[in-house]
């Protein structure tokens, strides 16, 4: 177990990279404090994958520094770094059975054999494979081999650090529930540093005691799941986080209100500062009161989800999403309040703290 | 393009049909009929037989018994190129080497359409599907979003009366697929096709709407509007295919008015159940129809030991052991409970589903008695 | 269940049953006449049975050429498979060298077979080729005119030189369609090259090397020109495999009814090696699942 630093990391896969544009990691500076349980969360190419492959050492960053603990590892391969992976679509050892799979790992760091077979049946009773233990890797479903992918992640029990690539992409959303839970509980019971790539926020979120959301190569936000959700720092984190994301509206500011068009919303406080062209009020649809009271709005389309409904509307010509219950009811002439707890102000995207707000 | 006169009573159906391959049986007695312009939903876990089903619909396997049936006319030794059939699959499937452009005129220029045409239904296709500032380059250099749009536009040129879309955004990222997905819908309104839709997600289904047909071990469970299916299924198998977090179950004998299980004080009987004979049932609910505090009147108390707690920032997914039972509560907020606490939880019983000892729904039975 | 029966499809295959028949069937079944008939000549031909197949079966002639075939075959596959694996597992995956290796590596397969026979003949030989020159100027005593074990080792080295790139290039093939991943996989878990080989990529190649090793087995076991080319069979009839022999009896001795006999049983051999190795393969390819 470590702490893993990266120190100011630039990496693009190009030869002779000029502009920012040409870096797929633009810079990272960021402590993966020991036993922690992390989620890097973005979209397709925002750098994530690039980010835990320079940890794992299975690529060189262009520029910076990797230390675990206190060891520059910048320049070591993957197989000195004493860490472990599992990637998003399951790697097996075909011609090997469930167990020997397993036993892999330990069996090529001379483990003795009696501590092997105490760890693997461990590893088994875990990912639930005890009764197909002898069965041979290769005729197993995609949700048994990513399983088999996963146990052998797990298998050392000493590893500076456990990386994992997507690994519940291939698993059926039942099993996915049982596995994400199973893995935060071995988190607990070992207290590994974990790391975890995602583009699912209900997976990162969950998983993670702190969510690292990067955007277009760099890091946006780095915060706890209820930061995440309630101060996004950036718009594409109220964006990204949350389902439906966060109701952005265009907004002018006039002390402690802020001007919808036509309507105005009182402010907990007033911005501190304020430069940038465009500023936002940003609200999440949870926080969006449907009722009798407050601004009116047309309904354009109601999506009954089983659980909630999520109300699709038109806020003085700008559409705004709000959430209400499911026994919840929708009035013939609809209106909205904000609850004023919940406003974010954003100017040019990024997060303007408020004047006796939080 | 002439468009062709859809009738209103075209309908694909299925009957009897079962698929049986090297002895294994990979469909079981499907029967299913489905409407002209249409949006149906196959929601099943990996293997529960979606992808053969789709295969039998398009043609491209014919089953071992029973028969397909198009507007009417028996269909089932007619292969795939012989019927009007789109399909859009997991991968991104385009023609790498022509630009997105030609690759939705493609199917236009096999049916031998003119120029002028082709144009149209291209300029309409893209348009529909937000691809205009594409047109001119090639599928690799677009986003897996983009690509899958493609595809989809494809399908849609083709003009097919049946389009069938195998996982399509099984690959794509979160964000992107929930976009794409609040737009299908209004995609397929426009077109009059019978578009069948394959699914692992039960909250993909809601997101879609239409109907939704359960599939679980080669069998449809159960078939109708999504959301009747989701509030109301028929039996257990259904429920459990169509709950995401799953589905919370308890087994309880009835004793007048008492559930009982063993270990347990038991729970009394809401007032909506009293109709139950006395006999032995599974008890489902939803995660969130358990709340830390009681929502009115319909609701009951027990006492549960926290296992694992995840947080979301907006929700807690509370994982709980009662008597023995897994069980996960959703409730909205921030909770952080410590694993091993015992809580006091309420279970709405308003919308507890009863099935009885061979997973049958117990409410039409109610509703009998009542 | 009423499937669809096109007729028409039949006329699509008429064609080419036509030339097979012409081509495959026809003289076979000559072939199967004069296995069964004697003749004296003038065209009179009489009905003999099962004669010629029990002379063929009683022969030490037969048998000693079936045993170098069979000797030949296991000698090349035990040579070419390993270092043709070798050699795919060095080769470079990507970069200028990918096209370089692969052009080179296709080159002897391009060759026509009595083109290399005559390659290797003047290359071997003692007074004008480089091999036999060399060889015998540092005083090795080479000479596959005279020598059997010298003949042997020509012959092999000229089929490990001209096939062996068929090897490499189905392995070659089925090396890069491995995905990376498992190769990242196997570093974290701390494997040995040799781990990597023997879990993954040669269960990865599998199935290309069954195809590589029943190609090789068929051709080889059918070799005819090389041979004939560089050492006429000989010394004595050291070299004669079943083929040059098939000739000998039926052109050079004139003897149909046995060279017909002969080749039947030729070819059930080989039919019945191809078939197993069939089964083989499909049966390794349903465990796969």
């Amino acid at each position: 177990m470590a702490r893993l630093r990266l120190k100011d990391i630039r990496h693009s896969y190009m030869p002779n990279p000029a502009t920012d544009a040409d870096y797929a990691l633009k810079r990272v500076d960021h402590v993966f404090e020991d036993g922690g349980a992390y989620a890097l969360l973005g979209p397709s190419g925002c750098g994530k994958t690039t980010l835990l492959n320079i940890l794992s050492g299975l690529l060189r960053p262009s520029e910076g520094e990797v230390h675990f603990d206190t060891l520059d590892v910048t320049g070591l391969p993957t197989e000195a770094r004493n860490i472990a992976q599992v990637f998003q679509f399951p790697v097996v050892y075909d011609t090997m059975t469930v167990y020997d799979n397993l036993a892999f790992p330990l069996r090529n760091r001379r483990v003795p054999e009696d501590v092997v077979d105490r760890r693997v049946r461990e590893i088994l009773a875990m990912i639930g494979l005890e009764e197909r233990a002898k069965r041979r890797a290769q005729g197993l479903t995609a949700d048994d081999k990513q399983k088999i992918s996963l146990g052998r992640g797990l298998a050392r029990p000493d590893v500076s650090a456990i990386l994992f690539d997507e690994p519940l992409t291939v698993i059926d959303p039942h099993l996915k529930w049982a596995l994400r839970t199973q893995l935060k509980d071995l988190h607990r019971r070992f207290g590994h540093t974990m790391i975890y790539v995602t583009h699912d926020q209900t997976e990162a979120l969950t998983f993670a005691d702190t969510v690292v959301v990067m955007y277009e190569g760099e890091i946006v936000q780095i915060g706890t799941p209820e930061e995440l959700f309630e101060r996004p720092r950036h718009t594409f984190v109220g964006y990204f986080i949350g389902s439906p994301g966060m109701n952005l509206l265009p907004a002018r500011i006039d002390g402690n209100t802020a001007q919808l068009g036509g309507q105005s919303v009182a402010l907990p406080g007033a911005p501190r500062r304020l430069s940038g062209e465009r500023i936002e009020l940003g609200i999440r649809p949870e926080f969006v009161r449907l009722g009798r009271e407050g601004m009116p709005v047309s309904v354009s389309k109601v999506e009954d989800i089983g659980r909630r409904k999520i109300i699709h509307a038109n806020l003085e010509g700008e559409a705004i999403a709000a959430i209400v219950e499911e026994d919840g009811e929708i009035p013939a002439e609809p209106r909205v309040i904000f609850d004023p707890a919940h406003l974010n102000l954003y100017a040019d995207s990024w997060r303007v703290e408020l004047e006796g707000g939080r | 393009m002439v468009a062709r006169a859809r009738e209103e009573n075209v309908v694909l159906e299925l009957r009897d049909v079962s698929k049986t391959v090297s002895g294994e049986r990979h469909i079981s007695d499907v029967s299913l009929k489905l409407e002209a312009g249409s949006l149906n939903v196959l929601l099943g876990p990996t293997l529960a037989g979606k992808t053969s089903l789709m295969r039998l619909m398009a043609g491209l396997d014919q089953p071992t018994a029973g028969t397909v049936h198009m507007d009417g006319a028996d269909v089932t030794g007619v292969p795939v190129q012989k019927r009007s059939v789109a399909m859009v699959y997991q991968q991104f499937i385009n023609y790498p080497s022509m630009s997105v452009y030609e690759n939705i005129a493609s199917p236009l220029r096999v049916a031998g359409r003119d120029r002028a045409t082709i144009d149209r239904e291209v300029k309409k296709a893209a348009e529909l599907l937000r691809l205009e500032p594409f047109l001119d380059r090639l599928p690799l250099e677009l986003s897996g979003g983009q690509q899958q749009r493609t595809a989809l536009a494809r399908a849609i040129v083709k003009n097919a009366r049946l389009v069938l879309l195998d996982e399509p955004l099984a690959n794509l990222d979160y964000k992107l697929r929930e976009e794409l997905r609040a737009e299908l819908p209004r995609i397929f309104s426009e077109s009059g096709a019978i578009f069948i839709y394959a699914t692992t997600e039960p909250s993909e289904a809601l997101l879609l709407g239409g109907k939704t047909a359960t599939l679980s071990e080669g069998r449809v469970t159960q078939f109708g509007q999504t959301i009747e299916v989701f509030r109301n299924p028929l039996d257990l198998l259904t429920a459990r295919t169509f709950s995401d977090p799953p589905l919370n179950t308890i087994e309880v004998r009835k004793d007048r008015d008492r559930f009982l299980l063993e270990g347990t004080t038991g729970l009394p009987v809401p007032a909506a159940l009293s109709g139950l004979r006395d006999a032995d049932y599974t008890l489902g609910f939803r995660p969130h129809h358990l709340s830390l505090a009681p929502r009115g009147q319909s609701s009951i108390s027990l006492d549960a030991r926290v296992t694992v707690t995840e947080v979301t920032g907006s929700e807690s997914f509370v994982h709980l052991d009662y008597a023995g039972n897994q069980w996960v509560m959703l409730e909205e907020g921030v909770h952080r409970l410590s694993g091993g606490e015992r809580i006091p939880v309420h279970l709405d019983t308003r919308h507890v589903l009863v099935f009885d000892k061979a997973g049958r729904s117990a409410a039409p039975d109610l509703a009998k008695a009542a | 269940m009423n499937r669809t029966w096109n007729n028409k499809a039949w006329f699509m295959v008429l064609p080419v049953l036509a030339l097979v028949a012409f081509s495959a069937v026809i003289p076979l079944m000559t072939v199967v006449n004069y296995s069964v008939q004697d003749t004296f000549g003038n065209n009179v031909f009489f009905w003999v049975g099962t004669e010629w197949f029990e002379e063929v079966l009683h022969s030490d002639r037969f048998w000693a050429a079936m045993g170098r075939n069979l000797a030949f075959s296991a000698i090349i596959l035990a040579i070419e498979v390993p270092l043709g694996i070798f050699i795919a597992l060095n080769m470079p995956r990507k970069g200028w060298g990918v096209p370089v290796c692969l052009v080179l590596m296709a080159l002897p397969l391009l060759i026509p077979f009595n083109v290399v026979g005559t390659i290797w003949q003047v290359f071997g030989r003692i007074d004008i080729g480089l091999l036999g020159r060399g060889l015998y100027i540092l005083g090795v005593d080479y000479n596959y005119v005279r020598d059997p074990v010298d003949a042997w080792v020509t012959i092999i080295l000229m089929d490990v030189w001209h096939w062996t790139s068929l090897v490499v290039l189905l392995s070659y093939a089925g090396l890069v369609s491995i995905p990376d991943a498992y190769y990242q996989a196997a570093r974290i878990d701390g494997a040995s090259r040799w781990a990597v080989f023997r879990y993954i990529q040669l269960p990865k190649m599998n199935r290309v090397l069954l195809i590589a090793i029943l190609l090789r087995f068929m051709d080889s076991f059918m070799i005819y020109t090389e041979p004939f080319v560089v050492t006429g069979g000989g010394p004595g009839n050291t070299t004669t495999f079943l083929s040059i022999d098939l000739v000998k009896l039926a052109i050079g001795e004139f003897n149909l009814g046995e060279a017909a006999a002969m080749s039947i049983i030729y070819f059930l051999v080989i039919l019945a090696m191809s078939w197993v190795f069939y089964t083989v393969m499909t049966n390794y390819g349903t465990e796969k699942r």
